[in-house]
């Protein structure tokens, strides 16, 4: 038996008296030479998967059940000695963020020699010799052997890594999340490079990965998790196909595409069950839109409902349908409920317009911090946005679309330049007058857990704003907390509640009712979605079409992510080196892009197939 | 007759009492802002390690302010001239602790002693002189036979001591309590049946111990006696305040200038933070103990100069405190300044800020409301952590003959007389181990309760519950 293969493991952790259950009953196998990709929501379970693949699991967590074998050998069964030649020799596994996988004090060498002495048991110029092909194999070049990680991109950094994994030669190397943290470009860089690795040495290689573009582009099977099971299992060509899983059906639907501008995105109703509820049936009944009685009575089986593919659905059984089997016919294709678009009266002012903005910021040196030289962040700007309208602003980690919003907030002092807000010059504002303008423009933030005080109740965070901008007295301002919890689609009582109680598409939601608050023209968005898993990303932007329909706000829309610009901007510019390099409508800068920047992005973007 | 006297540590006890009352106050008024702060205490005070802490505490402060209330004694009456007051001040406890302070042997005795610990020439029975220790005045004085007649007695005592603590302990019990004994504790542990449950075993140990020390220490020195034959129970109980006022009051010196200085130099950076960086560098590069000493120097030439000012040895010994308690406050909140500039670095570049500042919410408000709650546990945990640094620290400075007066009573001192005295054979062991049982008790205590605090302060704990 070549390859990996995994049957029937589970996993508990014991938390405060209770039993969890994170992984339950998973079977999957990666042939040699092949491709797996684990597909999954956050807190499915995929990434403790592959900890107890790797005996890596964390205190409290020990596999319950289950048997993996690696080229014939169990592994459940190695003493732990043993165990230590297998990980990172015949099974490697490369992580998440390349910032801290890479210890910061070593140089790059160092940490590959470590590696190679473990595993191959070379040392001296040997190791060095091997080292550095390594890193040409990865496209480093050679003498990055002597640097150390802070002098590496997080692109180099995550080659390093892969550099450091190869040098146990690996059977089959477990890849989890491994560009999540990377920019587009770099991402499609470092899977075209762990795909040539993967087919130059035959591995085979488990992709853990939550993009179900990536996951087109990689894989040659795909296993979908959902609340610790796979629910469905199948070359990526029949899954991509037809998927068989309602769950799967469901992810596919709330992606929000260029296609899709205007409409309501499908959203997925409910939460995953938590992984210490005993659901009697299936664990997605609760949001299946093709539910039936026997869903929540009989845990599905996993049946092959095509060659190759299976699913853990009462539907994908062979001999049964449902009983009023007309929810997955294509003939009654559910017509899409529209988004109305945004009130046209106001569509001719102009909230934001922004002329020639630029912020530099000194680098100082030597001991009396004298300013040597100027680093152009924002490098002359010039955008503006009309009322009701969204303008996607595009660009890589580092081009400076984060620095313009806190400049056009004037969190920052520009340099020069000027940002005018519905009409008004803020750039010479100070006190008062300042402060009332701050109540027409307001920013949403990328990371729901550092944007709200996990020290303050809601309501406090609420009213916050209101507070110190609106004239309003305490009852006033209760009543408007209540109204926003409401538009937001919040439960009343959140407003007493703290912010950790709620997930993080609720707390984004509340940064957005936050922002809301103080009545603003403009929203700057700053990726209020990359943080989120893409079935509460459907619901957020759903959310803020709705808002901006009702209204007419006007969104300064920051993202990296191109299918979501296609879904929801009028316009988009693209920034680089903090300038503009292209900008137009959404349409035509999406299909036929002009400048190659511009089409290098698009290029990058996952999901077009290899 | 007696006259009240107020000291200027009383004066600034009774304005830390009247806040903590004020706060009390606000926090019995209605309203949700009640809630927020009476809400962690009171799961600090269901919790079980909570409750028994705050109990101990309870009785380390109630013992501290009993000695805190002071007065002097009206000298005997010489016709055709005012009234005159004697030069030693006392305090209430001094009045409770009467027999324990009056009872003075000669020098060290053993706890339970009933024979000094060193040897004298003593005239024998028949006549002549014979080298032996000698029966103490007071411990064990009323024994006719001491060899068979000691244990019956300490055993008879000290069973009628607990005897009488579990009395105490069951009617306070009865009244108090009974409500909330008999219905089932709520499910999970939790709830207020769990407190009682748990405060009434330390209540009942604390009671035991009380009847034991009342019903042993006026015959024995429970604790033994020390050089000049004070007995070491007393002084360790005189030395609580001490240590509680070197602990809160540094701590209140101390906590503006790190809270203020640290997260005002970690938000808003630029010359501000290099300003206060400057200040502390520069502070904790003097060796502190020069300082201190330096300092406390200064102050007691003050004190020579202005003596119609201190008239009695207590008054003098009184403001030495408090000097060295506010030498200690100005200098000991770099650290702590230190750890909260790096954290308020961190917070302020967190969204939350960010927002409240798109809001044009004004700086004070965000160090108030933003920055400093969420630095509270560091304070906490800092602040705990030096309390019993500083009660050490005392002993330390009395050591080098800057720490308080040589004639104050106080774990310093204590630990100091002792220190000396281990070389003997055999060792005088009974003084450090009582300073030592005292400090072990109260900073144990304090620290539980103060992680107690913590979690409860903690949204995310208190929902854990």
């Amino acid at each position: 038996m070549k390859g990996l293969s995994v049957e029937n493991l589970s996993v508990e952790i014991a938390a405060g008296g209770r039993l969890l259950k994170p992984v339950d009953d998973v079977s999957f196998s990666i042939g040699a030479d092949e491709c797996v990709a684990l597909l999954g929501e956050s807190g499915c379970g995929k990434s403790i998967t592959a900890l107890a693949l790797m005996r890596l699991l964390p205190e409290g967590a020990r596999v319950a059940a289950g048997r993996v074998s690696l080229q014939g050998e169990a592994l459940f069964d190695l003493p732990e000695a043993a165990m230590g030649e297998v990980r990172g020799g015949r099974l490697a596994m490369i992580f998440q963020e390349p910032q801290t996988s890479l210890n910061p004090v070593m140089t790059v060498a160092e940490q590959i020699n470590e590696a190679l002495a473990a595993h191959r048991k070379l040392r001296g110029d040997a190791a060095l010799a091997e080292a550095g092909r390594l890193l040409e194999a990865v496209g480093l070049e050679r003498d990055r052997l002597t640097a150390y990680p802070f002098q590496l991109s997080g692109g180099q950094r995550q080659r390093a890594l892969i550099a450091m994994m190869l040098a146990g030669e690996p059977e089959v190397l477990i890849a989890d999340e491994p560009t999540t943290a990377l920019d587009v470009t770099v991402q499609a860089q470092i899977l075209a490079l762990l795909r040539d690795l993967q087919r130059q040495r035959g591995m085979g290689l488990l992709l853990i990965t939550h993009d179900l573009d990536v996951a087109k582009d990689m894989a040659d099977r795909v296993a979908v998790m959902y609340a610790g099971q796979i629910v469905e299992w199948a070359s990526r060509d029949s899954l991509y196909a037809q998927p068989r899983h309602p769950y799967t059906e469901k992810l596919f639907a709330v992606l929000p595409r260029l296609e899709r501008r205007g409409e309501r995105l499908d959203s997925l109703p409910g939460r995953v069950p938590p992984p210490d509820a005993r659901v009697a049936g299936c664990r997605f009944a609760e949001r299946c839109p093709a539910v039936f009685a026997r869903c929540r009575e009989e845990a599905p089986a996993f049946h092959e409902a095509a060659p190759g593919h299976f699913a853990r659905c009462h539907l994908a059984e062979p001999q049964t349908s449902r009983p009023d089997a007309a929810w997955r016919n294509p003939g009654s294709a559910r017509e899409p409920s529209r988004i109305p678009p945004a009130p046209a009266s106001g569509l001719q002012s102009e909230v934001l317009s922004v002329r020639d903005l630029a912020v530099h910021f000194p680098v100082r040196k030597g001991l009396l911090r004298r300013t040597v030289d100027h680093f152009k962040a924002v490098d002359g700007v010039s955008l503006a946005i009309k009322a009701g309208e969204t303008l996607a602003l595009v660009g890589e980690s580092g081009c400076g679309k984060s620095t313009l919003a806190r400049a056009i907030l004037r969190l920052l002092e520009p340099t020069r330049g000027e940002v005018r807000v519905a009409g008004e010059a803020i750039g010479g504002l100070s006190g008062e007058a300042l402060r009332r303008k701050r109540a027409e423009m307001q920013i949403v933030f990328q990371d729901p857990f550092s944007s709200l005080n996990p020290r303050m109740r809601i309501g406090e965070i609420l009213e916050e704003g209101m507070a110190a901008l609106l004239p309003l007295a305490a009852p006033a301002r209760r009543a408007r907390i209540t109204q926003l919890l409401d538009q937001v689609g919040l439960p009343l009582d959140a407003a007493g509640r703290y912010p950790h109680e709620f997930s993080g598409g609720q707390r984004q939601r509340v940064a957005i009712a936050r922002a809301l608050a103080v009545q603003p023209k403009l929203l700057i968005l700053d990726e209020p979605t990359s943080a989120l898993d893409v079935s509460v990303q459907a619901q957020i932007l759903n959310l803020l079409a709705e808002l901006q329909a009702e209204y007419g706000l006007a969104y300064l829309f920051i993202t990296h992510n191109l299918p979501v610009v296609g879904y929801l901007a009028q316009r988009v510019a693209v920034m680089r080196a903090g300038r503009i390099v292209e900008e137009g409508a959404a349409e035509t800068l999406l299909t036929a892009p002009r400048h190659e920047y511009t089409r290098l992005l698009l290029d990058s973007a996952p999901g077009r197939g290899r | 007759m007696i006259k009240p006297i107020l000291l200027w540590s009383d004066v600034l006890i009774l304005v830390l009492l009247w806040s903590v009352a004020a706060l009390v106050w606000l926090a019995r008024e209605n309203g949700q802002m009640s809630e927020t702060l009476r809400g962690p205490w009171r799961q600090v005070m269901r919790s079980r390690v909570g409750a028994s802490t705050a109990l101990i505490l309870a009785v380390y402060v109630g013992i501290g302010l009993l000695d805190s209330v002071h007065y002097v004694e009206r000298l005997p009456d010489t016709p055709g001239q005012a009234a005159q007051y004697g030069g030693e001040v006392y305090s209430a406890l001094d009045w409770v602790l009467t027999p324990l302070r009056e009872n003075v042997e000669k020098t060290y005795s053993a706890p339970f002693a009933t024979h000094l610990y060193a040897k004298e020439t003593l005239q024998g029975p028949v006549g002549g002189e014979v080298r032996d220790f000698p029966r103490l005045k007071y411990g064990g004085a009323h024994l006719a036979d001491v060899e068979r007649e000691f244990w019956p007695d300490v055993l008879k005592r000290g069973g009628l001591g607990m005897l009488a603590g579990l009395l105490a302990w069951f009617m306070g019990y009865r009244l108090t309590g009974r409500s909330s004994l008999s219905p089932v504790p709520p499910p999970g542990g939790g709830g207020d049946g769990g407190a009682t449950f748990a405060l009434s075993p330390t209540l009942l140990f604390l009671c035991l111990l009380a009847g034991l020390l009342v019903a042993l220490a006026p015959v024995y020195h429970v604790f033994g006696t020390d050089k000049v034959g004070q007995d070491v129970l007393y002084l360790s109980l005189k030395s609580i305040r001490t240590g509680l006022l070197i602990g809160s009051l540094t701590t209140l010196v101390m906590l503006p200038f790190a809270l203020g200085l640290g997260i005002a130099a970690g938000y808003f950076g630029g010359r501000i933070d290099d300003v206060i960086q400057y200040l502390y560098t520069t502070l904790n590069s003097i060796p502190g103990v020069l300082l201190i000493a330096a300092a406390v120097l200064v102050v007691q030439v003050q004190i020579e100069a202005h003596a119609e000012l201190f008239n009695t040895a207590a008054a003098r010994s009184d403001v030495r405190l408090l000097a060295l308690c506010g030498i200690l406050g100005v200098t000991g909140w770099t650290g702590l300044a230190r750890l909260l500039r790096a954290e308020a670095l961190k917070l302020r570049e967190l969204e939350f800020v960010m927002a409240a500042r798109a809001f044009g919410v004004s700086h004070g408000r965000i160090l108030l409301r933003h920055l400093l709650p969420n630095v509270m546990h560091l304070v906490l945990i800092t602040v705990v952590l030096d309390f019993s640094g500083l009660v050490l620290a005392e002993a330390v400075l009395s050591y080098v003959g800057v720490g308080v007066d040589p004639g104050m009573i106080s774990f310093g001192n204590m630990i100091n007389g002792a220190r000396l005295e281990l070389a003997r054979e055999p060792v005088v062991w009974w003084q450090l181990a009582a300073a030592f049982v005292f400090m072990f008790v109260l900073v144990l205590a304090a620290n539980l309760f103060a992680d107690q605090v913590r979690d409860a302060l903690d949204p995310k704990s208190s929902a854990r519950k």
